[in-house]
């Protein structure tokens, strides 16, 4: 029998070798609507003019009263029920959004907007800088685009729906950082919301997840092809940093039970596939990653959007107790977690559920069974899905759609 | 004759819709109720449609609140001992405690904390008074096994069990006052000893009472 030394190969890296740097894809154009009165932030600038770039899905009825507005989490999009026009892959919550699905399309008119300071054809670090007058200065924001925060995210959506001739949304749903966007929009325009899902998220973000996301935004600042944030002057992306970033965020969205199911501590056949030089399967799972995101993420667009994560307590913005941001709502709310998500752990959802007792308000509240992780709210969870489908068609009869 | 696996027996209720009628007959129309362990949410469903209440459940099975959450109710994870405390004082007309007291961890807190968020309190029980309980335990000197009492002792989740006369004893002892009260047995049909406490207590296999603050 091999001893422990037989695992181990006999060259050992000293430094991970990344693979061929990739190009990014081609930008496309996306549907947008355009505000040129632009949008007040937080941090007292006003950026103009605002962009939001969004998709729907389904039919908004004549009474406009079924509309279900999606908010996507920190590195998604606006694509959620369809091919993405740039990755080629399925819509990031098919299993969720579509036709006879919990969010059934046959049902419900389904907006999905890119958030602002995203990449994919909102007002973001990527798209053209402009000056107080709205006028385009031929450069990208870079890191010159402003400090946001969650709220302004809901903020640019709002003027979307208002775009959209909605008055009021019958539900508002999203998971992490879209869980955070539900709970900002229950809070800031509780009329304009029926029923907010809030799942695998929390009211704030923790010391820990904090600390995540600047080893993520640290890679990328150590990546000489970011340039103190100027990497778009010569085309180039700080691939390696921004991979280092996706890697890190990625082992914080699995569980140690989801890792070992998908990998255990099986060894890459280092005779097959010797270019990588992975020694577990994990690490190249987690290389393949980092090295897909880079091509259609942005890496300031991911520094502006984790800080404006990071920033967010609900809590805070309302005088330091979470009840008083919904004292007084109608809005009927689905709050749901997963048993082996520590990223946003039950007990964060817990505190939701407690806040909104004792704001009075009608709220739902099941931990979902899985060992998948916070992943866990993307995937096939039918409890979660059950769950979800029945909030949203208990609002539906209520609203009389 | 009893077939039932532990896996199917719950102590929050099950051969309820008898005494769930009961319940539902006290509260009025257009009343905001809470039911703690709700089970799947049969009371829940019935007050929304039947009498337009506003009406949420707590429920400590997961998959039973799931099934409730599907439905469309607004039903929460959670249990009587340690989420009853987050609800503000008087939010409710009407808090439901089906079956569950005697399983709570503390069941005078529970109580006191159910007459805080409600003006009114429903509690049923099984009645650990029941002549049946007394003659087993007399005759066979061991913990009774009935049809209410069916899980031996060192399985039951039933840790504070009570009698109708301790209930009542309770009652006085917090300064609540019975509104109504009655005797039922195990399938939930009202029993004749609503008029003797003493007779209740001997026949009755499940009381339910209606409280409010002294």
């Amino acid at each position: 029998m091999p001893g422990p030394q037989a695992l181990i190969p006999a060259r050992l890296e000293t430094a991970p070798h990344m693979p061929a740097p990739i190009a990014p894809f081609p930008q496309v154009d996306h549907q947008r609507a355009l505000f040129p009165e632009g949008l007040a932030l937080d941090c007292g600038m006003v950026i103009r003019p605002l962009a939001v770039a969004y998709r729907t899905y389904g039919t908004l009825n004549a009474a406009r009263s079924n509309a279900v507005l999606v908010c996507h989490a920190l590195t998604g999009d606006q694509y959620v029920a369809e091919r993405h026009p740039l990755t080629g892959r399925p819509g990031w919550w098919e299993s969720i959004v579509g036709p006879g699905k919990p969010i059934d399309t046959d049902r419900f008119f389904v907006i999905c907007a890119n958030v602002l300071g995203g990449c994919m054809g909102s007002t973001g670090p990527r798209e053209e800088m402009t000056d107080a007058e709205g006028r385009g200065l031929g450069r990208p924001w870079g890191t010159d685009f402003p400090n946001i925060t969650i709220r302004d995210m809901v903020r640019a959506q709002k003027k979307l729906v208002e775009h959209l001739g909605i008055r009021r949304l019958l539900g508002v749903v999203g998971g992490s950082m879209g869980g955070m966007q539900v709970l900002e929009w229950a809070a800031t325009f509780p009329e304009t919301v029926f029923g907010a899902a809030p799942i695998a998220t929390a009211a704030y973000h923790s010391a820990q997840n904090i600390a995540f996301h600047e080893v993520g935004r640290a890679a990328i600042h150590a990546d000489p092809d970011w340039k103190g944030g100027r990497y778009w002057e010569d085309g180039r992306v700080p691939a390696r940093g921004l991979s280092v970033a996706r890697m890190v965020a990625h082992i914080t969205y699995l569980s140690e039970k989801a890792l070992t199911r998908k990998f255990g501590r099986r060894l890459r056949g280092a005779s097959a596939v010797t270019f990588l030089e992975d020694v577990f399967e994990v690490e190249s799972y987690l290389r393949h990653q980092g090295s897909t995101f880079v091509r259609r993420f942005d890496a300031n667009s991911y520094l502006t959007i984790t800080r404006a994560m990071d920033y967010f307590d609900l809590a805070a913005e309302h005088g330091g107790d979470l009840a008083s941001a919904f004292r007084g709502t109608a809005t009927r709310f689905f709050v749901a977690s997963f048993s082996s998500d520590w990223l946003f752990p039950t007990e964060e959802s817990r505190a939701i559920v407690r806040a909104l007792n004792a704001a009075a308000a009608n709220v739902s509240f099941v931990e979902i069974a899985s060992d998948k992780g916070h992943d866990a709210f993307l995937l096939d969870e039918p409890d979660f899905h059950r769950a979800l489908g029945g909030f949203l068609a208990g609002c539906a009869d209520r609203v009389g759609v | 004759m009893d077939a039932r696996t532990p896996d199917s027996i719950r102590y929050v209720a099950k051969n309820m819709r008898l005494d769930l009628r009961l319940i539902a007959e006290m509260i009025p129309a257009g009343a905001k109720v809470l039911d703690i362990g709700c089970g799947d949410g049969a009371l829940l469903a019935h007050l929304t449609a039947e009498k337009g209440a506003d009406a949420r459940g707590i429920e400590i099975d997961m998959a039973a609140a799931t099934q409730a959450v599907a439905q469309g109710l607004a039903v929460i994870h959670g249990d009587a001992d340690h989420d009853l405390a987050f609800y503000p004082d008087g939010a409710f007309d009407y808090v439901v405690l089906s079956r569950t007291l005697q399983a709570v961890e503390r069941p005078r807190e529970v109580l006191r904390q159910m007459l805080r968020i409600g003006r009114h309190a429903i509690v049923s029980f099984p009645n650990f008074g029941h002549w049946l309980v007394r003659w087993q335990l007399l005759w066979t000197g061991r913990m009774p096994m009935t049809e209410t009492w069916h899980r031996p002792w060192h399985e039951t989740p039933n840790i504070h069990p009570c009698t109708i006369r301790d209930f009542f004893d309770l009652c006085a002892l917090d300064g609540y006052v019975v509104e109504q009260w009655l005797a039922v047995d195990e399938r939930g049909l009202k029993a004749p000893w609503k008029r003797s406490v003493s007779l209740a207590n001997l026949f009755g296999e499940q009381a339910l009472f209606q409280l409010r603050r002294g």
